[in-house]
């Protein structure tokens, strides 16, 4: 049995709170020189220049790179040959989201309860995704996400009947809807399969998944594609503004469902596609 | 680019058009969510407010915290819309102007930037640690409880603006967007 201590996952999860909120990843910046290249929109290109001049700054300064540092959200993928030891795992977490969000001065956004709607003032408590798979490592995925894009998201539970063309047309749907408001050129997860709740983390988990890479089931790489092409004929472009690159890329998840169901889950990401990561 | 200063007139306001990109110098006001309703709670109660909106440009913004020796962190616009509901308000009442934010605004709101002669302007979503860089001075002038969503004075140099809606009704947005909309999108 691997052993891993608490202090160490709070050190690390206060090290990749700040990282995600001021680095983007290698994928992030080849999808970005993509778009501009592709980019009609002379206001759009420049719109794109300055968004990656943006992120240049905050990695080079460690200056968050959006004010919304967002929830904490945090995947967790423990080996079953790990032991967690030294006390309780979830508090380690949110310790290390509180030193993270402290130190590297990321704003807090958490409200304790969605109705009285009171500041906890150290961006506590995370949203915990936890699986457990074989081997002996925890894998630690920390995805800051802001509401701009997390409100412009959506659910829709289809009819079997409505098949892959009602799932292009509710996708489209929450695209054209969130316009300008979720800080376009976006990432589009999509979760279609599984029920109300898998659905919406199938989304939600697709956007970790590097840019510019396909779904391995070559019909789902064809529709990623074809999500793909559409959204970007729409003419939202960047910021809403007008343009080619309305999203830099579509990532659709799929699972098994019931014979009666058809659930879709559209998670929209800004541009500032946030996510770092870390093997214990 | 057209560069402007605060407090806003209407002659001035009156030459900004949909699309135009400007640079803006002067004080900036910072009101979110929570700042809107206290606002219009306290001026419906017919008690006196914080801070003197006329002629003066509304930042939708929370802030990061300022790290030791800068003036702000992170800095770039929240989602509009959110504050439609308080906006005519503001500008038919108590005299604002301008306002600088993200995404689409209601007709209540367009109707009332033209009526009053007012402007919405648009600064880079996510576009934060830049745009923190052009702001010079912040102090929390009003609210302080309410943290990021306290009101903030800004003094700032060239911040980089589009006009979304002019006072005309004109919509950067919509003009944009349907010069490249491709047939069966």
């Amino acid at each position: 049995m691997k052993q891993i201590h608490v202090k160490d996952i709070a050190e690390t999860v206060e090290r990749l709170c700040i990282q995600a909120c001021t680095a983007l990843g290698d994928d992030w910046w080849q999808a970005m020189e993509n778009a501009v290249s592709l980019e009609e929109s002379p206001l759009g290109k420049d719109l794109l220049g300055i968004i990656r001049e943006n992120a240049g700054l905050a990695a080079s300064t460690g200056e968050p790179i959006c004010q919304d540092t967002g929830l904490a959200v945090v995947f967790l993928e423990i080996g079953q040959e790990v032991s967690i030891t030294g006390g309780s795992l979830y508090d380690a977490i949110n310790e290390g989201v509180r030193r993270g969000y402290i130190n590297g001065y990321l704003r807090k956004s958490v409200v304790s309860d969605p109705l009285i709607r009171e500041n906890t003032g150290d961006n506590t408590p995370a949203i915990i995704h936890t699986e457990i798979v074989p081997g002996s490592d925890l894998r630690i995925t920390v995805a800051p996400k802001g509401a701009g894009s997390e409100n412009s998201s959506g659910l829709k539970m289809l009819k079997p009947a409505d098949g892959e063309e009602g799932v292009i047309r509710f996708v489209m749907e929450v695209v054209e809807a969130a316009g300008p408001n979720a800080c376009p050129p976006i990432v589009v997860g999509v979760g279609v399969g599984g029920n109300l709740e898998k659905s919406a983390l199938l989304a939600k988990r697709s956007l970790l998944r590097p840019l510019g890479e396909r779904h391995p089931k070559p019909h789902i790489a064809k529709l990623e594609e074809e999500l793909l092409k559409r959204i970007n004929s729409t003419g939202i472009g960047p910021q809403g503004l007008g343009g080619r690159i309305t999203a830099l890329d579509v990532h659709v998840e799929v699972h098994p469902t019931h014979i009666a169901s058809l659930p879709v889950a559209v998670n929209i990401q800004c541009h500032a596609s946030r996510h770092a990561e870390a093997v214990l | 680019m057209k560069r402007i200063r605060t407090p806003l007139d209407d002659e001035t306001i009156r030459t900004l058009k949909a699309g135009d990109q400007v640079a803006l110098s002067g004080v900036l006001l910072t009101g979110r969510d929570a700042a809107h309703k206290r606002l219009v709670d306290t001026y419906k109660a017919g008690q006196e407010l914080p801070v003197d909106l006329r002629g003066q440009v509304i930042y939708y913004v929370g802030p990061c915290p300022a790290k030791p020796g800068k003036v702000i962190g992170s800095a770039g616009p929240t989602t509009s819309s959110r504050m439609d509901p308080y906006t005519p308000l503001l500008v038919r009442e108590l005299g604002l102007k301008g306002m600088i934010g993200k995404g689409y605004r209601s007709k209540q709101v367009v109707d009332v930037l033209k009526a009053q002669c007012a402007i919405y302007f648009l600064a880079v979503g996510g576009a934060g640690a830049l745009l923190a860089q052009r702001i010079k001075q912040a102090e929390v002038i009003a609210y302080p409880d309410l943290g990021a969503e306290a009101i903030y004075r800004l003094e700032v140099e060239d911040f980089p603006l589009i006009v979304g809606i002019d006072s005309q009704g004109r919509n950067a947005y919509e003009e944009g967007q349907a010069k490249y909309r491709l047939a069966g999108a």
